[in-house]
């Protein structure tokens, strides 16, 4: 545990520092981070999967507070414990399906015994799934009074009943974080092939003789645009350069590497080329729910170019850029301001920042915002690694990886917590309650924009009642 | 990382490499200044806040940041308080390569005595970074780590590279930003080699000596200064050039005040070089020197390079060890360096880094402070900024529009504002109609109604009453300011000082030393830019007497007796006269001796010197004199002048009639 616990605050550090940045990298390495939490953490005895989201969270919590601005890290988070309530799902199907098959086995019920074993297991889970149900809390907490109901200490179950059900819980608690382990380890693999699933469908996008723009560097555009040449596709790639990091540079040397025709552009003659442009393709740095897309700056011209000359506007990105979040959410800080210095030479100006000539305050401000957003209805297509989306899809694309429940990180927890104090009347320790006022305090105040006290017990009790 | 990463396998690549001593820091976590007395009385300066984090984070971050695996902190006053600190932050426990061991010393007083501890106590190994515990810098060292080692290998005597950074003062005042002592610096183009490096501490000294040597023996040279670039040499004119140094340093030219504007918009009164620019590629005569001598003329270049010292050096261990033969080296600039530089005998170099992009900056002065502040909300130490978290252990924050850094758990009334480039910490409650602009205010402070906040420096739990106006103060922990107090500029508070009543706290500025409107953290007084603008309009308009007026910060004045060189009259006093014949004398000397190629030109430069008013008539005249009663052999340059000589006589019998 403590081995985990560093590599948790090892990462938050690079992430607080910056070191690791882009949505791809965070990605990865979040998922990775999530595994090996998930893998050190110990099963409880009961509501294994609570235990398994609380860890999740908790950890989580703190990789969105290191870096707000790379929502990469969130989303992961987010389809981690979605993975979680999913797989407790179908492993909640199995043990009722077990436990249906435990208790038949006691009463000698025919009926009973035909009727279970054909409803199987993995179709439950199949039908949960299919459905698209998010598992909410309530499915979550469903298992809960069965395992509480018959709290049945080891040493206490002399029967055979109670030492086949215990086995069959171990084999369940295994089987839940093998399971999940699993999924994470797709979802990891989903990450790293996200480019090559998207440039599969570069063909049916880039025709013969288009003229594609693209601003700045991406590398899913890079290898969309690669494996369209690859099919013997002709094309021809303006490249706006992307100021003022000039990423665009890097770019068009390695499409000229790759054989493909490439016109360098400035940013600001987007704007007079785009007429003899047939397609926009950009990169991202996050889809939000909405469809609305955060992109590197300059993006949000581009798309207005585009959509006054009706030419289509692209975006290419990988599932794991799909942000459940609305931009409007006070989570999402949608900005993130470089360092000046990529803009101007600070020795070169550094006369005009002289405090001590102007009363104290600066004349001259020297911005260097990282990303634009482009609202969704000038996005023509979304395409991800599952294929191509409008931008009204989107909500339910996410529908499909996240859950409800999962949306702020923070709160939820706190939800979960009062319902399980409030309907369930477990006992929680005085200290879980104590962390969940100061969650609660810290939500609202996100909401309110104002700090509010942790609430008294007083208040507790009033939402519980609600 | 990815980039540290890549660094490190390559060089663990290899061969040479593989043996490598990892990279070591000092760190003096001990100025061995006074200069921010009181506040330093009870707190060592490098735990100061600097907007949201004790100065040292920055400094450390900064070397993990850089690679450095190992750094020293050296701590003597509050040595205590420093090592409670590290062991405290996280720097400390951090897991990875980058460890951080303080020392402790109770005795040293300077960075001589800090380094000669460190040396005796034999924990550098190989090249380390020495930096003091207040810099600020997102620079990258690998650059000028791999210039240095390359440079150790080529030339063992290369021990130390300094970090220079591209900086411009303001144009009104020739004021540094950061407040900081003017420095002038002599740096070879080619090689990067520092020759010549002079803190102008001394303000009486106004004009500075080169070394004729150091003059001739390096073909091209570029002074900086951080105000003012004075002059370079142009390579092969070594004739003309000894004769001329000779006299411009002599003239005061060298020290002679030079902004770039008034470089540029008026050469005429800086006449010695203007002649000197003009012999050189515009004028007849020496237009055929390239041709007759055969060799390459290298253009002049002009370079109105403003430089700042950074005070971030890549030592190797024997600059432990200098430090600890000569036990006077005291400081690190006025001894050692230049000790370094004026010794001959054992031949160490020491070698410059320009870093242009990145910042580095060092705080050594409240005026540093705050536009070290200033800086930091403006971004230009990205990623040390407030809202990157990058310490770590700090809160988070929020950047809101035009620089409002804003921890989640402020109270702010509805009526008060808070204004551009602000930094509200964690806890603090602002009341109604309070109005704060481009300040820092800590934590958990509480600041009441219609109180007015103005570029000031506010640090944790302190409490403003109503009615409160502060404008360029410097307020630390536990200030309690009641209803009504006013703090003018530059005042600073030390810790839990409480102000009762209503009152008025003036500045300290005021009556205070002269300097100290340069190091204050309040903004140049209105009086004082009165002054700058007044001279530099005198400046613009009476451009002959500008020489007197244009130094407007005290510096670089010329040498009294030089003053308005351009007046006739100050111009032909005795001291004067016999330097001209100095150096006609060494002139000749040289065309016929050394340079024999300038020998047929001799009096068309004799002329032109004339034309431009470097050497006097009377000076010529004599010369001619003396020269007349000499042997045939030396008369061969004044028969060439005949002409010229014959035409000055007439002229002056036509002046008196």
């Amino acid at each position: 545990m403590p081995d985990v616990q560093a590599l948790v605050n090892d990462f938050v550090l690079k992430l607080k520092r910056r070191k690791i940045e882009g949505s791809h990298a965070s990605a990865r390495h979040t998922a990775e981070l999530l595994r090996s939490v998930i893998s050190h953490q110990r099963m409880p005895y009961m509501n294994q999967a609570g235990a398994l989201i609380d860890a999740v969270k908790a950890v989580g919590e703190q990789l969105i507070a290191a870096n707000h601005v790379e929502l990469a890290v969130g989303n992961i988070v987010r389809r981690v414990l979605h993975i979680i309530r999913e797989e407790d799902l179908s492993s909640t199907a199995t043990g009722i399906e077990g436990l249906g098959i435990s208790a038949g086995s006691d009463d000698d019920d025919e009926g009973q015994r035909e009727d279970r074993p054909a409803l199987s297991a993995a179709a439950l889970a199949a039908a949960a799934r299919s459905t698209l149900r998010a598992p909410s809390l309530q499915t979550l907490l469903e298992d809960i009074p069965d395992s509480a109901a018959a709290p049945q200490p080891p040493s206490s179950g002399g029967d055979s009943e109670g030492k086949s059900k215990s086995a069959d819980k171990n084999l369940r608690s295994r089987k839940l974080k093998h399971d999940v382990i699993e999924a994470i380890n797709e979802l990891i693999q989903d990450i790293d092939t996200c480019h090559e699933q998207i440039s599969e469908q570069a063909v049916e996008h880039i025709h013969q003789n288009e003229v594609i723009l693209t601003l700045g560097r991406s590398r899913t555009v890079k290898e969309f645009l690669c494996a369209a040449k690859e099919k013997n596709r002709s094309f021809r790639v303006f490249v706006a350069e992307g100021a003022p990091r000039y990423q665009g540079h890097v770019l068009a040397k390695e499409l000229v590497g790759k054989g493909i025709q490439t016109t360098v552009i400035t940013d600001s003659a987007v704007f007079a080329m785009i007429s003899r442009v047939n397609m926009v393709i950009v990169g991202s740095h996050a889809i939000m729910a909405n469809g609305g897309v955060i992109a590197p700056v300059g993006i949000n011209m581009v798309a207005l170019a585009a959509q006054r000359h009706a030419v289509p506007f692209v975006v290419v990105a990988g599932s794991h850029k799909l942000c459940p979040l609305y931009p409007h959410n006070p989570e999402v800080l949608l900005n993130d301001l470089k360092n000046p210095s990529d803009l101007m030479d600070f020795g070169e100006f550094s006369d005009c920042m002289d405090f001590g000539s102007h009363g104290g305050s600066p004349l001259l401000h020297v911005v260097n915002p990282a990303f634009d957003y482009v609202p969704p209805k000038l996005v023509s297509l979304f395409i991800t690694d599952t294929g191509g989306h409008n931008p009204s899809y989107m909500y339910r694309l996410i529908a499909d990886y996240y859950s409800a429940d999962d949306l702020v990180v923070k709160r939820s927890y706190l939800l979960s917590v009062l319902l399980m104090t409030g309907t369930l009347g477990i006992r929680i320790n005085l200290k879980k309650l104590r962390t969940a006022e100061e969650n609660f305090a810290n939500s609202i105040g996100c909401w309110c924009n104002k700090p509010v006290e942790a609430p008294s017990s007083k208040t507790l009790a009033f939402i519980v009642q609600i | 990382m990815a980039q540290k990463k890549g660094h490190r396998s390559s060089s663990s690549d290899d061969p040479e490499e593989l043996a490598r001593v990892p990279l070591q820091a000092v760190l003096l976590a001990d100025s061995f200044a006074t200069k921010f007395r009181p506040i330093t009385l009870e707190r060592p300066k490098v735990l100061l806040p600097l907007v949201n984090a004790p100065m040292i984070d920055y400094t450390l971050a900064w070397l993990e940041s850089v690679g450095v695996e190992e750094a020293f902190v050296f701590c003597c006053a509050h040595s205590q308080q420093v090592k409670d600190y590290l062991n405290k932050s996280q720097w400390m426990k951090q897991p990875g390569t980058f460890t951080v061991q303080p020392i402790e010393s109770h005795d040293s007083i300077s960075a001589g005595d800090a380094l000669r501890v460190i040396y005796n106590l034999g924990v550098i190994h190989g090249d380390f970074v020495l930096v003091s515990g207040d810099t600020v810098s997102n620079m990258s060292l690998k650059v000028a780590l791999q210039e240095h080692k390359e440079r150790r290998k080529k030339d063992p005597l290369a021990v130390m590279t300094m970090v220079i950074k591209h900086s411009k003062p303001s144009s009104l005042t020739h004021q540094t930003r950061l407040g900081n002592d003017e420095i002038l610096m002599a740096i070879d183009p080619d090689t990067k080699e520092l020759l010549y490096y002079e803190d102008k501490t001394d303000q009486s000294q106004r004009f500075i000596t080169l070394d004729k040597m150091l003059l001739a023996s390096t073909p091209t040279l570029h002074l900086h200064n951080d105000k003012q670039v004075v002059i370079l040499i142009p390579t092969f004119v070594n004739i003309i050039f000894a004769a001329l140094s000779s006299l411009l340093i002599y003239k005061g030219v060298l020290s002679c005040p030079m902004s770039h504007e008034c470089w540029i918009s008026d050469c005429s009164r800086h006449n010695l070089f203007y002649t000197f620019l003009e012999l050189y590629d515009l004028e007849l005569p020496l237009y055929k020197f390239p041709i007759l001598m055969g060799k390459r003329l290298i253009p002049v270049v002009l370079f109105f390079e403003i430089l700042k010292d950074c005070y971030i050096d890549i030592c190797s261990p024997e600059v432990l060890s200098l430090f600890t033969d000569n036990f006077d080296y005291q400081h690190l600039r006025r001894h050692f360096v230049k000790g370094l530089l004026v010794d001959d005998l054992m031949g160490y170099k020491i070698f410059t880094h320009e870093i242009h992009s990145s910042y580095a900056a060092r705080i050594d002065n409240f005026r540093s402070y705050d536009t070290i502040s200033k800086d930091i909300i403006q971004r230009w130490t990205y990623p040390m900024v407030p809202d990157v978290q990058y310490f770590g252990n700090c809160s988070q924050m929020k950047l809101d529009r035009l620089g409002i850094y804003k921890a989640p758990d402020v109270d702010q009334s509805r009526t008060a504002q808070i204004r551009a480039f602000s930094f509200i910490g964690n806890g603090t409650t602002i009341g109604d109609h309070s109005v704060i602009s481009y300040s820092v205010i800590g934590q958990s402070c509480s600041i009441g109604c219609n109180v007015s906040i103005q570029g000031s420096y506010i640090w944790d739990n302190v409490i403003i009453e109503d009615n409160c106006k502060l404008s360029h103060a410097l307020v630390c922990d536990g200030v309690y300011l009641r209803a009504g107090v006013v703090l003018e500029p530059g005042v600073i508070l030390s810790f839990k000082v409480d102000i009762s009543g209503v009152g008025y706290i003036w500045s300290t500025t005021e009556g205070g030393h002269e300097e100290e409107w340069r190091h204050s953290i309040a903004p140049i007084p209105a009086e004082k830019l009165m002054e700058f603008s007044l001279s530099a309009h005198t400046d613009l308009g009476l451009s002959n007497q500008d020489v007197n007026s244009l130094p407007a910060s005290g510096e670089l004045q010329l040498d009294s007796e030089s003053t308005g060189f351009d007046d006739g009259e100050d111009y032909k006093d005795s001291a004067d006269f016999e330097k001209e014949i100095e150096v006609l004398l060494k002139f000749e000397e040289m065309c016929s001796e050394t340079t024999k190629e300038f020998a047929p030109l001799f009096s068309a430069i004799l002329n032109h010197l004339y034309e431009k008013d470097i050497l006097s008539e009377d000076a010529i005249l004599s010369w001619a004199e003396e020269r007349g009663g000499a042997d045939e052999s030396d008369k061969i340059f004044l028969k060439q002048s005949e002409p010229f000589l014959k035409w000055l006589r007439e002229a002056s019998e036509d002046e008196d009639d």
